[in-house]
């Protein structure tokens, strides 16, 4: 099981991506972070930790559920639905730039679901993409505009992301299966 | 999930609080600027109602239209039923059509466990005859927990008329298996003989049923089910069994009262009392479709292997 990112190089690739993202993004007062659960959240969370900490702007963050959009729902006739948890976006979304966080970047599935998702909420003056991983074999035209770590694997590889929040510890690791 | 919803029987402690959890995540959509979601889109539910019946009816068509399931009303007053059709050959018809679910009200208690025989599509009872209506004991679990943060070691009374509710047999199994403790309290009469032994503990003074309650529900005496003399008059009633100022100070500071409607002010609940600082009543209704649009959802799912 090779780690491919320990606490020190996440914590570096989250750091570069503030910047990365104070960069390209003038109207600081127009951004908003919205990461997808689960752990898109606490990433979102360190994200405008870090843009707290170079120019002490506040960044609105939420949190996004995508399961009631996902495109694989109700295509087995046997087990259980997948478990739904709460979307908290206590911020108006209309005429923000909002940067969608999400942990591995894979076949583009849920990316497609988040952005119907969160159409719903308003009308963004943009949708941005934040990944810590992305580890390519897309399946939609979706590409990610601020990326971690670029990482090539195998399809019959996963990529497992570990965040302190809910894991205990900051590692990513590429399991075979 | 087994394929329907009959009676709380079908469900265990495990998958209850999945469905208090999925309410929670609903009931966000219910305050978004969009109020829908496309998770049952191309899932059509047919709401087949033997009774009158306007909340239940319309809260179950507003969770369906919010998953963006097609819905179809089947009101028995303008249907082939009024010719003589019988419930088997109906539910037979309208299977033909194949719809996914099917929401049944209807007069007599296990119409819902006939259907279930011979549909293919997924059954919710909605109230069947003095049978059960799971639908509404898990709207007000989801209501109790919000304002207690916990169901298990409370205590809640449910007074007024026990024999032909099924609203209070679904709370009963309910309430039990997730912990609380259940008192009941009505008139003799009203009291389904060998009620004990659903874990229950029955008293006659309804006094010392709410003392110190944490929850009072309050049961409408249902006169259309009444053949017979079951109680003296209404005004004796309320005067005997009546939910007024008065008996709410004998239960905890903090208690709340519920009806799962409708009311009959002034038969079984004070006015005062109903529009009063602890009725939660109206919330009730609004969880109903937070509740209703969990169990579609996490009904419409697959089937478990067992």
């Amino acid at each position: 099981m090779p780690v491919v990112m320990d606490a020190d190089r996440m914590g570096r690739s989250l750091a570069r991506i503030a910047h990365e993202i104070l960069e390209r993004n003038r109207a600081v007062e127009e951004l908003a972070l919205v990461g997808i659960r689960t752990r898109g959240v606490p990433l979102a969370r360190r994200i405008a930790q870090s843009i707290r900490e170079i120019n002490r702007h506040e960044i609105p963050t939420g949190a996004l559920d995508i399961t009631l959009y996902r495109d694989d729902l109700m295509r087995t006739a046997v087990g259980a639905q997948p478990v739904i948890r709460r979307t908290e976006i206590p911020f108006s979304i209309d005429n923000r730039r909002i940067l969608l966080v999400d942990d591995v970047l894979y076949t583009g599935r849920t990316i497609r679901a988040a952005l119907d998702a969160l159409i719903e909420f308003g009308r963004p003056k943009a949708i941005q993409l934040v990944v810590l991983v992305d580890r390519g074999h897309r399946e939609l035209p979706i590409k990610a505009d601020y990326v971690g770590k670029n990482l090539p694997t195998s399809p019959s590889q996963s990529v497992q992301v570990h965040l302190t929040e809910i894991d205990g510890r900051d590692e990513v690791e590429i399991l075979e299966s | 999930m087994k394929k329907d919803l009959l009676s709380i029987d079908d469900l265990t402690r495990d998958e209850i609080y999945l469905i208090l959890d999925t309410t929670e995540a609903m009931r966000e959509i219910g305050q978004r600027p969009i109020k829908k979601v496309p998770t049952l889109r191309g899932k059509t539910i047919v709401n087949l109602f033997y009774e009158p019946s306007t909340r239940t009816r319309t809260s179950f068509e507003i969770a369906e239209k919010r998953l963006s399931a097609d819905t179809l009303n089947i009101a028995v007053a303008t249907s082939s039923v009024q010719k003589g059709e019988t419930l088997a050959d109906t539910a037979l018809n309208i299977e033909a059509m194949a719809p996914d679910m099917i929401v049944m009200r209807h007069a007599s208690s296990g119409a819902g466990h006939l259907l279930s025989r011979i549909c293919r599509s997924r059954i919710i009872n909605a109230g069947d005859g003095m049978h059960e209506h799971p639908t509404q004991a898990l709207l007000d679990a989801f209501t109790i927990r919000e304002h207690k943060q916990r169901i298990e070691g409370l205590k809640v009374t449910i007074v007024g008329d026990l024999l032909h509710s099924r609203v209070l047999r679904s709370n009963v199994k309910l309430l039990t298996k997730l912990g609380a403790e259940v008192w009941v309290s009505g008139p003799p009469t009203l009291v389904p003989p060998g009620i004990e032994r659903f874990g229950v503990r029955v008293s006659p003074r309804v006094d010392e049923a709410v003392a110190g309650a944490d929850v009072i529900m309050m049961l409408r005496i249902q006169q259309e089910r009444m053949h017979g003399a079951f109680i003296p008059s209404l005004r004796e009633y309320f005067h005997t069994f009546g939910m007024t100022r008065a008996r709410v100070a004998l239960a905890r500071p903090d208690v709340i009262i519920m009806h799962p409607g409708p009311m009959n002010r002034g038969v079984e609940i004070a006015s005062d009392v109903a529009d009063g600082p602890y009725s939660v009543i109206l919330e009730q209704v609004a969880n109903g479709v937070s509740v209703r649009m969990a169990v579609l959802y996490l009904l419409a799912g697959g089937v478990d292997v067992d």
